[in-house]
């Protein structure tokens, strides 16, 4: 009982106690917070690695494709039926995009996917990304306002605006060919048939004559300059814009060098003997996963264009080419079970069977042992306030021995003497956690507006959204991780306790009164 | 005291047999060296000493004499180098230390020089710790009313019934003595051990606790043994000793 009542009046007295319950409590928040925010990062970004990709994915290993997609969709069907919610297929192909900024021609290399926007849609968040769907936002503003409605299915018709802007740009550059051919009349010199404008060849498309000479059915290109061509892109948007920031104001804006309704050139090769082709595409969407990995590599195409170009449809059953059936599961715990009876079912060798995970292995892994290496370091701090908690033990032994000799001579016994000290550690670790697991959590909760105080204190930004693409601080409370950080803390507050309470314990009684 | 040829077997029977059988405490053939390094500084040297039951026992001596020394000999708080404490003719200084700990608390009262209150107690819970230390957390709250009504009593017996919630350090050194002797009774001692009780007193405070003393004395029969170097107070207790460089000099009769 006196243990108590000593325990709760040394805990009320003893303010030098209140720097090591400080320096717990500190230890606690610190803890809580980076791993909130840690774990707000981290699912953000698996959020962001998943991203466009679906929950498992059977590739081809060679880039010419399976002929017969409806035979091996009815072969996946009838494995692992009852486990898909979703199913599509697609085509993918390294290949390159260029398109004219500035007087200059841009060529960067993407991976190129045709997809069917609306079973593409069901297998992943697809629509999500596609920036016609949102507000355009940049820092608080609002640049522009979602111009499509969020129930509209997917596909490939431009926008209203992007077709304003497509013709007034087709308006734009056959009045500059007048005016050249104007000047050039008026020189004497003749026309010469090639003096086409560099991107806008949506009259007459090259690809498609080359097409037609191939024997490949293609639509005739529209006549309409507002109709986009029949190649049609979804474009990461890390391709073709970046971030710059505004000498004026300070502000992070965003540049575009190609927006939607513009023409873009594709390059790419054919399937079997490998044989380069380009043709002309309209952008008639830009997508943001928030993964720069795929922002800024992917662009897809409408599916069957693709394989016309690719010359992936047989010429007389019609017969389309795919290179990956992409699935969708009711439950993302049985992809482990799905991709075995998938790669048992299809001829090994051929195909590669995958989850996202495994196809992203390394990236995930790379974000666990951060976060765990992180908490070693952070698991330091709470043992350096243990140190402090062994130090101010042994002040306050030492300041207490005549009332441990006391103590003693009443008849208290060395466990006794002993569990005062470790029951003071541990109403210490308890309280010190207590107010680190509240300060903890009052800071991950306000945690934007305390990063927005001291950006207007210290003048710098504390999270640029440059470097991350998150506009906030993400942050996930897990409330295991609260509990065994405050356990931990409690647990070091008593270990340190330890050493200080046996010498209180080991203090002869007579040694102990001496001591004036 | 103890006759020198003395079979080995029966040492003990005979020891305690030789003490008058009335004896409540005994220590016999006490020796205690303390070390300092290499040094060995010796305080007592071969000390005999008994309390009778009922008895009010002073020991005199100069600083240094070893009178404290033997005070906390006799009460546990120290283990002789040689020689036995016997308690009612057990010995008792041997005993695990869970069992020392338990006669400290139950046979034993203290009463220091300084006091050694609990700074951050209030009186009644300085005075009801002991029985705080006897009784289990649960068992002390089954009777936590009882145990609080004791100390109260003793509190009012030694006239501080006024000061029940105030700490130590607004007492009055003559309150903060006896409150101490409250709290050495409020176990129900048999033995009542003091070291310069009066020592930090004040001599009209000092003379009021010498009062209490004797009236614990007389009144309830409570043994007492007193350690004093004022000869003057020593005369009071109906026996005193005198020790000097660690032997026992001189028996003096009642005063």
């Amino acid at each position: 009982m006196y243990k108590l009542l000593l325990c709760q009046k040394y805990l009320r007295t003893r303010y030098i106690a209140l720097a090591s319950i400080i320096s717990v409590m500190l230890g606690v928040a610190t803890m809580i917070v980076v791993n909130s925010v840690m774990a707000g990062f981290s699912s953000e970004m698996r959020d962001r690695i998943k991203g466009l990709l679906s929950d498992v994915v059977i590739e081809t290993n060679g880039y010419d494709g399976e002929k017969n997609p409806d035979a091996h969709a009815a072969l996946v069907k009838k494995v692992v039926g009852e486990h898909i919610a979703g199913m599509t297929t697609t085509v993918e192909i390294y290949g390159m995009i260029s398109f004219e900024y500035a007087g200059q021609w841009i060529t960067r290399p993407v991976t190129l996917i045709g997809i069917d926007p609306q079973s593409k849609a069901e297998v992943g968040p697809l629509v999500d990304y596609l920036q016609s769907y949102r507000q355009e936002k940049e820092g608080d503003e609002v640049v522009r306002e979602a111009e499509r409605q969020a129930n509209e299915p997917p596909g490939w018709s431009l926008t209203s605006s992007a077709r304003n802007y497509r013709r007034d740009r087709a308006a734009q550059e056959a009045f500059f060919r007048e005016q050249r051919l104007h000047d050039q009349r008026q020189r004497g010199a003749a026309v010469p048939e090639n003096r086409k404008p560099a991107v806008d060849d949506s009259v007459v498309d090259p690809f498609a004559m080359e097409a037609q000479a191939n024997g490949a059915a293609v639509p005739p290109a529209p006549v309409d300059p507002t109709e986009p061509l029949p190649g049609k892109l979804y474009i990461g948007a890390g391709l073709i814009s970046f971030p710059f920031e505004d000498a004026e104001t300070g502000k992070i804006r965003t540049q575009w060098m190609v927006r939607t309704g513009d023409d873009v050139k594709i390059s790419t090769v054919t399937a079997g003997t490998p044989q380069p082709v380009y043709f002309n595409a309209t952008v008639v969407d830009t997508f943001k996963s928030g993964m720069s990995e795929y922002d800024s590599s992917l662009v897809f195409c409408n599916l069957e264009y693709l394989q016309q170009v690719r010359g992936m449809v047989h010429p007389t059953t019609g017969e389309r080419a795919i290179t990956s059936i992409q699935l969708k599961l009711k439950d993302f715990r049985s992809a482990g079970e799905v991709v075995d009876k998938l790669r048992a079912a299809f001829p090994p060798g051929l195909y590669t069977i995958r989850t996202w995970e495994q196809k992203q292995g390394p990236l995930l892994a790379a974000v666990d042992v951060e976060s765990s290496i992180l908490n070693v370091l952070l698991f330091l701090i709470i043992t350096v306030a243990g140190f402090g908690i062994l130090a101010i033990f042994f002040m306050i032994v030492v300041e207490k021995t005549r009332d441990i000799g006391v103590l003693k001579a009443l008849g208290a016994s060395s466990t006794g003497v002993m569990s005062i000290f470790l029951l003071y550690g541990l109403s210490l670790g308890v309280v010190g956690s207590g107010g680190g697991v509240a300060c903890g959590l009052l800071f991950v909760r306000y945690i934007n507006q305390i990063e927005l105080v001291i950006t207007y204190i210290t003048g710098r930004k504390v999270f640029d959204e440059r470097i991350y693409y998150f506009p906030e601080i993400p942050t996930y409370i897990d409330p295991w991780m609260v509990v065994s950080v405050a356990l931990g803390a409690m647990g070091i507050a008593v270990l340190a306790s330890i050493l200080p309470a046996r010498r209180a314990a080991r203090l002869q009684p007579v040694q102990a009164l001496r001591s004036e | 005291m103890s006759d020198p040829v003395v079979d080995e077997s029966c040492e003990t029977i005979l020891l305690s047999s030789a003490m008058p059988p009335h004896a409540q405490l005994v220590a016999t053939g006490i020796d205690k060296a303390y070390r300092k390094g290499d040094h060995q500084v010796p305080v007592l040297r071969g000390v005999d000493i008994s309390i009778d039951r009922g008895e009010f026992l002073s020991i005199v001596g100069q600083s240094g004499s070893g009178k404290s020394t033997l005070l906390h000999l006799m009460g546990l708080l120290d283990a002789p180098d040689l020689g036995e404490v016997l308690l009612d003719g057990q010995r008792i200084d041997d005993l695990p230390a869970r069992t020392r700990d338990q006669i400290r608390n139950r046979v034993f009262g203290f009463v220091f020089q300084f006091y050694h209150l609990m700074p951050e107690l209030t009186l009644v819970e300085n005075v009801v710790l002991p029985l705080m230390i006897r009784h289990s957390i649960w068992s002390y709250w089954k009777n936590c009313r009882s145990h609080i009504d004791r100390a109260k009593q003793l509190i009012d017996r030694v006239g501080l019934s006024h000061r029940l919630t105030h700490k130590p350090s607004e007492l009055s050194g003559g309150e903060m003595q006896r409150a101490a002797i409250a709290r050495a009774l409020v176990s129900q001692p048999q033995i009542l051990l003091a070291d310069e009780p009066t020592g930090n007193l004040d001599e009209k405070t000092g003379r009021e606790i010498m009062d209490l003393l004797k009236r614990l004395n007389t009144e309830e029969q409570l043994s007492i043994v007193m350690v004093t170097h004022d000869a003057q107070l020593a005369r009071e207790a109906t026996r005193t000793v005198r020790l000097t460089a660690g032997r026992v000099e001189a028996l003096a009769g009642a005063a």
